[in-house]
Parts: C-alpha cells; sequence; structure tokens
C-alpha cells in the first residue's frame, strides 16, 4: 500500500517548484473544481511540496455529490414501480436519498443494474422490450456528449421503452455561483481538464472578465497541475486574470463542437438544484421537447421534490470550500467509506473520500 | 466521474473502434469524434471517444492513466 510515486520523484518537478516558489508572495487560494483533480492533488502529494502560502481548495467537483436527496429519491421511485429496469453509473448506487440507496432497493430484489457507457441502456432496452428501461443520467459536460448521442440513437433505432431521468449539471454556471455567494476569496481557479474537452475555453471567460479572477485549464498529472499553478501565479505577477489552458494536448480552444452540437441539439438548460450550493439558474440539463417521449420526468408522473441533507453532514460546506472534511464531526466516525452518511464519501472522487484515504500523506 | 482514459484506435467499423487500452482492447463510439484513422490516440470517457490526441502527448498520459486506473480499481476492491 502506499507505494504511489510521489511527486519528489519525478523529473522537472524542482524546475516548476522553484518557479512557483520564486513568484510566491503572500497568501492565494486556488480552487479545483474537479473531483479528478482532488484525488491527484492528494495521491501525488501536491500539496505538501508547494509553498505554504499557497492554499488549495476542493470545489463542488464530483456529479455524484453534487447530485441532490430529492434526486435520488425520485430514482428510488422510479425503481419501485412495477415492470422498471433502473440502470446507472456505479457510484451512484450506495449514495442516501432520505430513506434508501439504490444499492439497498436492488438488495430487496428491484431491478436495478450499473452500466459502463450510455449505449448500454440501449441494449438492455433492446434486447428486454417488455421493461421499461430507465437510465438515471449525472454527470458534467464530458459525460453529457455521450448522453446526447445515446439519446439521439436510441431515437434514430426507434427504441420505445427507453426513459432518461436526467440529473445532468454544468460546471461554468456553478461557478459563478459559487464566485457570487462570496463566501470565501478565491485567488483563482485551476479548471477541469475533460470538461473543457467539451466545452473549450469560452464558456469560462465571464471568471476573467465580470469577476477578474483567472484560471487555468488543467490536466491531471501532477506536473500538469504544478505546471497549472504556475500559470495562474505568473498571471497573478503579472496583473493578468484570463483563462489560459495548460492542457493543451487534449483541449482546444474551441472545445468538441461535435459533441456541443449534439448535446444542445438533444438537451436544454434549466434551473436545477445542487446539493449544498442549493438552486443555480441554467446549471441542469433536461430533454428538448421533441425527446420528451423519452423523458421520465414526464412519463411516468414522479416529480422531483426539494429534500433535506442527512443531518450532520457536513457536504454542502465543503463542496463550496468552505468547510474540510476533519471540521465535520462525523468524519471517519460515524461516516466511512464502508459506511458512508453523506455523498463526498461515497464517490472515490469526493473529497471526504479522498481525505480519508490519502490524509497519512498529508 | 469524468475520468478521460487514451488508447490507441486498431480498427474501425461505422462508429465503432476497437481501442487498445495498454494491452486491453475494449470497443468505442466514435459518435462524438468521427474524424479518427487507425492508429491515432484517443481520449475515452464512458466508453466514447470525446477528443483525438496526439500522439506524442498521448504516450505521455498513458503511463500515469494507468496508474490512476488501479487506484481506482484498487479502491474499487477497498469498496467491496
Ligand atoms: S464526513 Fe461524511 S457526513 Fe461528514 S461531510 Fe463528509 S460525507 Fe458528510
Amino acid at each position: 500500500m502506499n507505494q504511489r510515486k510521489k511527486i519528489g520523484e519525478t523529473k522537472d518537478v524542482s524546475f516548476i517548484l522553484n518557479q512557483i516558489v520564486n513568484l510566491t508572495n503572500g497568501h492565494l487560494r486556488f480552487m479545483e473544481v474537479c473531483g479528478t483533480h482532488t484525488v491527484s492533488i492528494f495521491r501525488s502529494g501536491v500539496r505538501s511540496v508547494l509553498p505554504k502560502e499557497i492554499e488549495l481548495i476542493s470545489g463542488p467537483g464530483c456529479p455524484v455529490c453534487v447530485t441532490p436527496v430529492g434526486e435520488i429519491d425520485r430514482a428510488i421511485a422510479l425503481a419501485r414501480l412495477p415492470n422498471v429496469t433502473l440502470v446507472t453509473f456505479g457510484d451512484l448506487m450506495r449514495v442516501s436519498g432520505t430513506s434508501s440507496s439504490l444499492n439497498q432497493e436492488r438488495a430487496m430484489g428491484r431491478d436495478i443494474r450499473i452500466i459502463t457507457s450510455p449505449l448500454d441502456p440501449l441494449e438492455i432496452a433492446m434486447s428486454e422490450p417488455q421493461k421499461k428501461v430507465i437510465f438515471f443520467a449525472v454527470g458534467f459536460e464530458t459525460t453529457a456528449g455521450a448522453i446526447a448521442a445515446a439519446v439521439k440513437e436510441a431515437k434514430r433505432r426507434g427504441i420505445k421503452n427507453l426513459y432518461i431521468l436526467s440529473s445532468q449539471r454544468l460546471i461554468p454556471p456553478a461557478i459563478k455561483a459559487l464566485i457570487s455567494l462570496n463566501n470565501i476569496k478565491i485567488d483563482g481557479f485551476i479548471l477541469p481538464g475533460h470538461v473543457s474537452v467539451i466545452i473549450g475555453k469560452t464558456p469560462y471567460s465571464f471568471i476573467a472578465h465580470e469577476f477578474s479572477i483567472m484560471g487555468v485549464i488543467t490536466g491531471f498529472e501532477a506536473l500538469d497541475i504544478l505546471e497549472g499553478i504556475y500559470m495562474l501565479m505568473r498571471q497573478k505577477t503579472e496583473g493578468r486574470s484570463e483563462i489560459e489552458i495548460q492542457y493543451t494536448r487534449a483541449v482546444k480552444d474551441e472545445g468538441n463542437r461535435l459533441a456541443q452540437e449534439v448535446i444542445e441539439e438533444v438537451f436544454e438548460p434549466f434551473n436545477a438544484t445542487w446539493r449544498g450550493l442549493g438552486m443555480i439558474p441554467q446549471s441542469g440539463l433536461m430533454l428538448r421537447e421533441e425527446f420528451r417521449e423519452m423523458d421520465a420526468a414526464f412519463a411516468f408522473d414522479i416529480p422531483y421534490e426539494e429534500k433535506a441533507d442527512p443531518p450532520g453532514c457536513l457536504c454542502g460546506e465543503i463542496l463550496q470550500g468552505i468547510k474540510k472534511p476533519p471540521d465535520c464531526p462525523l468524519f471517519n466516525t460515524r461516516c466511512t467509506p464502508e459506511d458512508p452518511v453523506g455523498p463526498c464519501m461515497v464517490s472515490s472522487e469526493g473529497s471526504c473520500a479522498a481525505f480519508h484515504k490519502y490524509e497519512d500523506f498529508e | 466521474m469524468c475520468l478521460g482514459v487514451p488508447g490507441k484506435v486498431v480498427s474501425i467499423k461505422e462508429d465503432i473502434a476497437e481501442v487498445d487500452f495498454g494491452g486491453i482492447r475494449r470497443e468505442v463510439s466514435l459518435l462524438i469524434c468521427p474524424d479518427v484513422m487507425e492508429e491515432d490516440y484517443v481520449l475515452v470517457h464512458v466508453g466514447f471517444a470525446i477528443q483525438r490526441l496526439e500522439k506524442g502527448e498521448a504516450l505521455e498520459t498513458l503511463a500515469l492513466f494507468e496508474e490512476i486506473e488501479r487506484d481506482y480499481s484498487e479502491s474499487a476492491e477497498e469498496d467491496r
């Protein structure tokens, strides 16, 4: 265990680190918005080598963590209907709703299955035409392109027994909400690499233009993250606030245009609730009118209801970067990866789970 | 959940590519990333190619992602 490559063992690191140290001049707080960054920052030990003036905080970057309790309850209610097969990504299975989880429902005999690709539900619907197959779809822009393509494909194949419960969320409106909440001062954003593969650079420009905060779209290696931080520091030193791309090997300025078009064709934004952040304008994706017959929210008449988060769980504050996992009285006591209370401990990319797994490095 | 894994396109049949991830081969949809050819490297997320990568750069990330993948499966093991 714990034989992961630590940052000091990589070449080129000392060079970038020196540059960072040279530019350090006072306290700076950078937020990483993406759960994959959170995990990478923990496992590589980036924090421990940075000057202590540079504070890295985690934001709302994991789709599982931000799925509200009411949405889990709705999926469970759908799974309890006769003749229904509910399919979803594995991480969601253990997230608690008000009184149950999809895992518990499956143990009680409901037909709930884990998929790895948005095309899997099409195959299930086609091979089991007597079932109503409901795809509980979560994800950010990274995943929305694939989900939208699968929806179009289902329509093209004339599949009639497939429904989508869309709980997808968009990153730029969440960043805007976080800045506007103004609970915490953020000097710069380490922007998510794979969300940006799809959307490119433009949707973030408001961060620089409206709020004069800098951002760097960053890859997931320790060296990428250090370089991203270095690029932020350089902007700071030169008095610039811009959106730059460090992760150029995968992210183009314009993103993946085709994926953007397919998302736009299939989905439209709506005002959606995020766990811990509340309602954020135009931050969710719902099916457009033309695809409404596939919309589980319409076909089954089980409306979304706001529900309370688990008592005592600080996920909300943690997702905003105001609190850290050890601030939660339940952390490592009543709440562990084996028996999680909140979603930040369920998802392998949640801050609480990452803290639990890697904190011996800190 | 936004993990993307680079792999090498081995063959293409209509909108499905067979992609090699360091020895393991999987079918990958090209529905939102159609302009790829055999030998190209692609970034794959939930069974879909989402971007074509430049070769040298893909190789550079490959090693790391193998490591992260191992980490993830390790934690999945622990979950069980
Ligand atoms: S430790 Fe558990 S209960 Fe506390 S904030 Fe994290 S997920 Fe919620």
